[in-house]
Formats: structure tokens, C-alpha cells, sequence
């Protein structure tokens, strides 16, 4: 492995592993609906967030010759067809409610899974694979036809306005007992997209001011004499960066601050990797080219000495830097997905990754954690289980991006997204 | 109905009775008016005890009333007591995590509640003198101990006796909140006015709230010993604080053992012999926990039932407190507020310098406001979280733009060798100057360092000069002199940089 990955060009590797995580979405698809498995763990549900990501990957595996358009527009509408039709109402077995869905389902009957809640965010996720699935399929035919009709049916008929349940900002979640969870989506955080879909709605769009209520709590902060809107894990400066193309549009905040999302990502990423060559707590393996901090899954919950203090260490948590909680832990995809923004320093992580912690990599395919400190027998210490279907969708669409600004620029083209942009107060760059 | 607790004459030892003497003594006899008073006072809390001293050094004719004890909150149910037990607890603490400071062992480390609330009592009691009623009287003051009724105009009753005055500052205090959960008050709670009277350490305690007192309290009785749970409706603690500090704060309550059930109310209690079975709820999850005590923290209620403002004309609500505008006046011109009966910031440094503006305000046509005040603030648990001067969502409400400063004390060599290194130190200035508009440090001594940045608030001294103090080495607080030094090298612009290597090179 150590020979191949040093001879191994950059675009190989990268095929090789974009390839790789793209193949979960077909390994881990009910193709009679189009859920994809929240993990490749025994008895997994289906997330509704990693079908957004399967959506939006599809196209990229059809652009790439890993399957053909067919299999893509028919794994497609299998999801759009059974989101279209499954049961919205308040009953705790529905699969959504006011247009939105609950974050887990039953990977075979579609209805709500664990007792979960009914996601903004995840819903958010979801209608990006929608929409991205809605500008990718413009052929004149009857499939590619009804995907961009079921697709505009979903996005229609999700009540943003209800979600804020009439607060300043979009709520968290809701649940059939006890309705709205008590607490929104405030402070900088994975929600841009659910700012930019909720206020883009053709129906029921968020309010004016919803945005600028989310942005009260922004913190614009010196770390590392690093200068950027601060976010702890990895995977915040991501996710919502995956579909817009963030680089050169500025909001009022960033217009202030003489910068942009793209810009801030890449800073978040250089005060990881900072944090990592500090590395307070002494954990094991941490340095320029090992680091990734981001929600991911853990060894915990167990307590254990590392550098002779007691530590917690977690399970899975929303790990982040330089404010914690860090034990250890280190998310890999959230180090590779970092690609667009950071090329120079992300590629060399997971050159590293592949060199010191083969054991961790199964079959090119990155695991969700991996922590050296506790000792295994292998080098990357304790690994997680399987895959998750988040890092394995980040993966596939952030290289991509970095490749081609495929879903870039198919969400350029996308009026839902531009019109939520505008009402957010985004201009410059490609929305001039 | 409150737990069963040890009522202060109840308590047989020497400092109480000692405590008791200075506080509300006995035999105590209630002068005779020296009416008309220049200044009455009702309340001897810090902000009466304050306004009343403050006057009479100024040579005012004073009157203080007290119903219950001088002291307040600060004494008697609050700072001081908790301020003693957390002492305590971090004792403990410390000593079980010996090892991290290469101990092997340091023996059994149990502590010995008893003994723990005696030295609680003789610190109380110690530092009651101060203040005790024999030294106000002393003072100038005439204290009368009794319930006060305002008798409209200027008349205000007292025990047996009318006082007339000139001028009259409300500083009444507040009274712990209870929440109106069904069953809650038939099983018995605890305030803070009562956890500090326990004979006995609870084995199960749930603390209500998840504010200041809540968060101390439910850490150093975890601490201590006891099984605690802390329930708090937010998602997070400390709602006012920065979130990272509510984050680390969280992991720390973890950390010692505390459980911890955020956005969760409590519905009903029960009890079962001696226990009592509180109910949860949490986003629509019903469950259970069976303690021995609950612990009420989840706010203040003003204390002016009894006053009768109506004959006064001075406006108030049950929630919010007594209504006063900027320089403390309330709705009655001769009649001013201060502490926490009228104040948002719930804290006896607040109150004492709300007392002085008072003071100067009624007495002496001042104009002194209480907007002017930077009031720092912190929460004792460990790590400490102190703040002071805005909050980043008071400055985003008056479109200031702002830049934060942050140094991690993983970053600073004193906090690092005293193992001490979890938080952080965050300076708020206006974007594109160095003017501190406000400051969070999240420390072990937090409450100590946040002084450094009251002092430059008030004294308006910015990042840049706070650079040039020479901060002695190895301490935490040189965390201050970091973030103002990375302050400084955002000053070394591109420009910058191109003129100095222009002048080197010439």
C-alpha cells in the first residue's frame, strides 16, 4: 500500500477513493424507494439526509461512466416517487409532515424510524439532492420529465413558515407528542443551505428577517491569528458548501468582514490542521497532516489517561477545535472534504491517512472515526465500524467539486437556490 | 413547604450564635426616628447596606430597614455560603485527581459534610462583622429591624414606628422563584436560602435550572458526593453566556459526574417515603428520576409585595421588578431603586454600584447611570465563566461590528503547568479599532482575571496599550496580554510590512 500510494497520482487517488464512497450509495440503496442506509451497519434506517447525498451523487456517477443514466434516473425516481406519495400527516408513523421528514425511515416501508424527529435540516439535505436531480435531468423523456415534476411537487409543498413556528429562525425539529423542539437553528452552523432553500421557497418561503436573526450570533474571531466566522467541527464549514458555490458571493456579514463562505472554509480548515500540530491534550498521531475534527463516531463513552490527565472519551459527538470536545478522535472524510477549499493540505492528509493507518481504510473507503491514542492492534488504534453514508456522500461531491465544480455548477442553474441567495442578501461573483 | 433544614437559631454553635449577633441581633431595639430622614432605606442587602453607608459618610440622616437579616442574598442565602462550599468541593476534587500532578495517592479523600458546612457558618460569620448592626449604628445609620409599608407621600412604617423622608431607595432584593410544578411543593425543595442550612449531604440531589446557581450548586454537591442531575429547559447552560464557554462548562459537569438533561422540564413530583420521584420530560420522552432533595434554581422574584407601592405611586411588575429609568429613579421622583429589585444584573457587585448612583442621583442631583456601569459577572464553577461588557448579541442588536480575540488557555504556559488549561479568554473589540467593547474568559480563576478587562473597559483602555503592559510570567492572565498581542500583529498590514523592509533594505 505505502509503494501505491506514493506512486499513485493525484487524480488516481482520488478517483480511487471518490469511486469507492460513491459505491456505497449503490451498495446500501433499496432500489424499490430510493432510501439509502444512514450506515453500512447491520440494521441501519434510512437517512433522509444521505439520500439528498445519493441524489446529488448519482449525476457524478454518470458523468464519470460508474453507471449509466438510466440507473441513475431510475434509482431517482424511486426516491421522488416514494417521497411524493408516502403519508405527510401528524401521526407518529408517518414519513413527514407540513412537506418535511423525519431524519430516520424504515429502510423498506418508508415510515419514521427510532422515534426520530421531523429534521429541517435533514429535509434540508434532501431537497438539495432534489433540486440537484431536478436541473441534472433535462432530457425531454418521460422519466426525466416526472423526476423534474415530483421534484418541484416536494419542494412545494414544504412549509418553512411553519418550521420557524413563529420565531425568528427555523426550528430545530418537531415531534407528534410534544411538537416543535425548543430550540432554532441560531449561530453559524450546517444550516446555510437551509437558510438559502427555506427563503428560495416558491410557496412557503421563510420570513425576510430569518436570516439575518440566524447570523445574530456569528463570531467573527482571531484564533491562531487565523481571522474567520467561527464554527468548532469540520463538517459545518461543508456541508451547506457542497451545493453553493459560495466562492466570490458575499452576504452582509462577509461583505464586512472582506471575505466569503469559500474563504472561511479554507480558514477552518488551516486552524484544524493548527490545532492538530499544537495538539494540547497529547493525543496520539495528531499533526500537520493528521487532524479532522468534526461530528463524527467515537470509541466512547469510556474515561482513560492520556498524557497522564484522565480524559472522557465520547462516542458519537460533534467533535470541533480549538474549543473541544476533542479525545482523540479523528474524522478522515472530514479531512478529505476539505479538498476544495484547502486542496494543498487536505490531499496531503489523506496521503498520510493511506500511508500510517491502512488498517483503517477498508476497500479505499473512509471510516467515520479512527482514534490511535487507544491501542489496538493496528496503528489507527480504535476504528469505527463500516461507513457513514454523510461522509461517504461529502466525499463523492467534494472531490468532485474540487474536479469538475460539477454540483457547483448545476446549482448555479437552479432558481430555488440563486432566489434564496438574493433574499439572503448574497451578491457578487456568479449571482451578479 | 420547604426541606427540612436547620433554621439558623436552631444551630447550637459558636459562629452561628456569633453570625446571628451581627445579622439581626436578639434584643435588638429599633431606635427613635430622627424624622424627617434625608435618605431611608429599605433593605440591607449589599445595595442598602451600601446606600445607607454611603449616605451617612456624606453626613445624611439615614434610616435602614431590614425585615429579616442585614446581609442579603450576599451573606446569608448566596455568595459567601456557596462561595465556602464550592471551596470545598474543589478541594475534593482536586485531591481525587492528585494523580494528575504525579501523586500516587493521597488516601481516602471523603468529605466530611459536617465539618465542610461548620467552616461555611464560621466564614459567614466572619465576615458578617463588617456590615453587622452594631457597626452601621456606629456608622450613622438607624437601623430598624421590621417589615416596611410605605404610607403614601413621603411616609414609610416600620415595626411601630413612621418614618418620614426626603429621599427613599427601594433595595428589597429578590426571593428564589419556584417553578409551579404540580406536587413540587407538598414533597419539599431546597432554595438558596435553604441548601446552605442542610445538616446532611443528599445522596440523589436534581437541581432545577441551569443558570449560575444552578450549575455551581449541582457541581460542587457532585463533588462532594452526591448522585446530581441538573435538568435545564435550554438547550444549553448559562443561556446568556458565549455557547463554547456553556460547552465547556457542560463537558466539565460531565466530566465530574453530574447528569445532565438539557431542553427537558420537570412536570410533576411524587414522593415514596423519603424519596421524591420527579418527572422529566424531553422533546415528548417521559421518564423518571428518584432523588433525596431538589435544588430550585431557575430564578429570581422581586421582593415588593409587602411595600405597598400603590401609595407611592411607584410602578412595578412580578417579574421584571420595580420599574426605574436610567439614573435608578423609579416612577415617584423622591423614590429611587437599586440592587436587584430593579436590576437585570443579579449580582452584589451590581447591586453595591447601583447603590452609589442611587445614592448620588437622590441626595446630590447627580446623573450618574447605570448604563455607564461595565458589570462583570461570573459563574464559580471550575472552570469559572466570566464575562463583562456587551454580549456579541447586544452589539449585533446596535449594528457595532465586531472582532473577537481569542487565546486558548491550552496556549498559556501557567494554565498549562497548573493543568488548569481548559478555556479560553475572548476579547470583543470594534472591527477595524482596538476599543474592548466586551470580554469572556472561561478559567480556572476566570472571576480574577476579568477584572484586567473591567479596568480597561472603564478606563477605556484598548488592545493596543493593554499590549504594552508587562503581564508577570508565568501566570494565566497573561492570556489577556496574548489575544492583545495578536491584536497588534493584525496592525502589521501588507503595507506596513512593505514600508518597514523598504526601510531596512535602504
Amino acid at each position: 500500500m505505502t509503494i501505491l500510494v506514493a506512486a499513485e497520482t493525484e487524480q488516481d487517488l482520488l478517483d480511487r477513493f471518490q469511486r469507492a464512497a460513491f459505491g456505497y450509495f449503490l451498495e446500501y440503496v433499496n432500489p424499490d424507494n430510493g432510501l439509502v442506509a444512514d450506515t453500512s451497519r447491520a440494521g441501519s434506517p434510512a437517512s433522509i439526509a444521505v439520500v439528498g447525498f445519493a441524489l446529488s451523487c448519482y449525476p457524478v456517477g454518470v458523468e464519470r461512466g460508474w453507471m449509466t443514466r438510466a440507473e441513475a434516473t431510475r434509482l431517482t425516481l424511486a426516491a421522488l416517487d416514494f417521497f411524493c406519495a408516502s403519508v405527510q400527516s401528524a401521526q407518529p408513523d408517518a414519513t413527514g409532515y407540513k412537506g418535511f421528514y423525519y431524519h430516520f425511515l424504515d429502510m423498506t416501508t418508508g415510515r419514521r424510524s427510532r422515534r426520530s424527529e421531523l429534521s429541517l435540516i435533514d429535509t434540508t439535505f434532501l431537497l438539495a439532492g432534489v433540486l440537484t436531480a431536478s436541473v441534472y435531468y433535462d432530457r425531454d423523456s418521460p422519466c426525466e420529465g416526472r423526476i423534474r415534476e415530483q421534484a418541484d411537487r416536494m419542494v412545494r409543498r414544504v412549509d418553512w413558515r411553519w418550521g420557524c413556528n413563529g420565531a425568528a429562525t427555523a426550528r430545530q425539529g418537531w415531534k407528534p407528542k410534544s411538537g416543535f423542539l425548543h430550540y432554532g437553528w441560531e449561530g453559524y452552523s450546517e444550516a446555510s443551505l437551509l437558510y438559502a432553500l427555506g427563503l428560495g421557497s416558491p410557496t412557503h418561503p421563510l420570513a425576510d428577517d430569518s436570516f439575518a436573526a440566524w447570523t445574530a450570533t456569528y463570531q467573527w474571531e482571531s484564533i491562531y491569528d487565523i481571522n474567520l466566522l467561527y464554527a468548532g467541527p469540520l463538517f459545518i464549514h461543508q456541508f451547506s458548501h457542497a451545493w453553493i458555490d459560495f466562492e466570490g458571493i458575499q452576504d452582509c456579514f462577509m461583505r464586512a468582514k472582506g471575505s466569503d463562505y469559500f474563504e472561511n472554509s479554507r480558514r477552518a480548515t488551516y486552524v484544524q490542521q493548527e490545532y492538530a500540530r499544537r495538539n494540547p491534550y497529547g493525543f496520539k498521531a495528531y499533526g500537520a497532516d493528521c487532524w479532522g475534527f468534526t461530528a463524527n463516531d467515537g470509541p466512547g463513552p469510556l474515561t482513560m489517561r492520556v498524557d497522564g490527565r484522565k480524559r472522557r472519551i465520547f462516542g458519537y459527538v460533534a467533535r470541533g477545535v480549538p474549543y473541544g470536545p476533542d479525545d482523540g478522535t479523528i474524522g478522515p472524510a472530514a479531512a478529505l472534504a476539505s479538498l476544495p477549499f484547502a486542496p494543498e493540505i487536505s490531499l496531503s492528509a489523506l496521503r498520510h491517512f493511506c500511508r500510517h493507518f491502512p488498517d483503517m481504510i477498508e476497500n479505499s473507503r473512509l471510516p467515520s472515526g479512527f482514534n490511535p491514542t487507544l491501542a489496538r492492534a493496528g496503528a489507527s488504534g480504535w476504528v469505527a465500524a463500516g461507513q457513514f453514508g454523510l461522509d461517504q456522500g461529502i466525499i463523492v461531491l467534494m472531490i468532485e467539486n474540487y474536479r469538475t465544480r460539477m454540483i457547483w455548477t448545476l446549482m448555479r442553474r437552479c432558481p430555488d437556490l440563486r432566489r434564496g441567495l438574493l433574499r439572503a442578501g448574497f451578491t457578487g461573483g456568479w449571482l451578479s | 413547604m420547604t426541606d427540612d433544614v436547620a433554621p439558623p437559631d436552631l444551630d447550637e454553635s459558636g459562629p452561628l450564635e456569633a453570625l446571628i449577633d451581627n445579622i439581626h441581633p436578639p434584643n435588638w431595639r429599633n431606635p427613635v426616628p430622627r424624622s424627617p430622614y434625608h435618605l431611608v432605606v429599605i433593605g440591607a442587602g449589599p445595595a442598602g447596606v451600601t446606600a445607607a453607608r454611603e449616605a451617612a459618610e456624606l453626613g445624611a440622616r439615614v434610616a435602614l430597614i431590614e425585615s429579616a437579616q442585614i446581609g442579603g442574598v450576599r451573606l446569608n442565602a448566596g455568595c459567601v455560603s456557596s462561595k465556602a462550599v464550592i471551596r470545598s468541593a474543589r478541594f475534593y476534587a482536586e485531591m481525587r485527581a492528585a494523580e494528575d500532578c504525579g501523586w500516587q495517592s493521597v488516601g481516602n479523600a471523603d468529605a466530611h459534610f459536617p465539618a465542610m458546612m461548620a467552616r461555611m457558618q464560621r466564614i459567614r460569620a466572619r465576615l458578617s462583622r463588617i456590615a453587622s448592626a452594631q457597626r452601621l449604628r456606629e456608622a450613622g445609620v438607624d437601623v430598624y429591624f421590621g417589615a416596611a409599608r410605605f404610607r403614601g407621600g413621603d411616609l414609610v412604617a416600620v415595626a411601630d414606628a413612621t418614618l418620614q423622608f426626603g429621599k427613599a431607595i427601594i433595595a428589597t432584593g429578590t426571593r428564589p422563584l419556584i417553578p409551579a410544578i404540580p406536587g413540587l411543593a407538598a414533597a419539599g425543595y431546597l432554595t438558596n436560602e435553604t441548601v446552605f442550612a442542610l445538616r446532611e449531604c443528599p445522596r440523589r440531589l436534581l437541581v432545577l435550572g441551569g443558570g449560575p446557581l444552578g450549575c455551581e450548586m449541582a457541581q460542587a454537591y457532585c463533588r462532594i458526593g452526591a448522585q446530581v442531575f441538573i435538568v435545564q429547559e435550554e438547550p444549553m447552560f448559562l443561556p446568556r453566556e458565549e455557547r463554547d464557554a456553556a460547552q465547556i462548562l457542560s463537558d466539565a459537569l460531565a466530566k465530574d459526574g453530574v447528569a445532565i438533561h438539557p431542553n427537558t422540564n420537570a412536570v410533576a413530583v411524587r414522593t415514596d417515603g423519603d424519596s421524591k420521584i420527579v418527572d422529566l420530560q424531553c422533546d415528548g420522552d417521559r421518564f423518571s428520576v428518584t432523588v433525596d432533595a431538589i435544588l430550585v434554581g431557575v430564578g429570581r422574584a422581586p421582593n415588593i409585595e409587602n411595600l405597598r407601592l400603590d401609595t407611592v405611586m411607584v410602578d412595578a411588575t412580578a417579574d421584571v421588578g420595580i420599574t426605574v429609568d436610567d439614573l435608578l429613579r423609579t416612577s415617584n421622583p423622591h423614590i429611587y431603586a437599586a440592587g436587584d429589585v430593579c436590576m437585570a444584573d443579579k449580582y452584589t457587585h451590581a447591586a453595591e454600584a447601583s447603590a452609589r448612583i442611587a445614592v448620588a442621583n437622590a441626595l446630590f442631583l447627580g446623573r450618574q447611570r447605570v448604563s455607564a456601569l461595565a458589570i462583570p459577572c461570573c459563574t464559580y464553577t471550575d472552570p469559572e465563566i466570566a464575562h463583562v461588557g456587551l454580549y456579541l448579541r447586544d452589539m449585533w442588536d446596535r449594528s457595532i461590528p465586531v472582532k473577537t480575540f481569542t487565546v486558548l488557555m491550552h496556549d498559556v504556559d501557567r494554565a498549562v503547568t497548573d493543568g488548569e488549561d481548559e478555556g479560553f479568554v475572548k476579547i470583543h473589540v470594534r472591527e477595524g479599532t482596538d476599543r474592548i467593547l466586551g470580554a469572556s474568559v472561561v478559567a480556572s480563576r476566570a472571576g480574577e482575571m476579568i477584572n484586567e478587562l473591567s479596568l480597561a473597559i472603564s478606563a477605556g483602555v484598548g488592545l493596543r496599550q493593554l499590549a504594552r503592559v508587562i503581564h508577570t510570567y508565568p501566570t494565566q492572565a497573561q492570556a489577556i496580554k496574548m489575544a492583545a498581542d495578536a491584536y497588534n500583529r493584525t496592525r502589521l498590514t501588507p503595507r506596513r510590512k512593505a514600508v518597514i523592509a523598504s526601510w531596512l533594505d535602504r
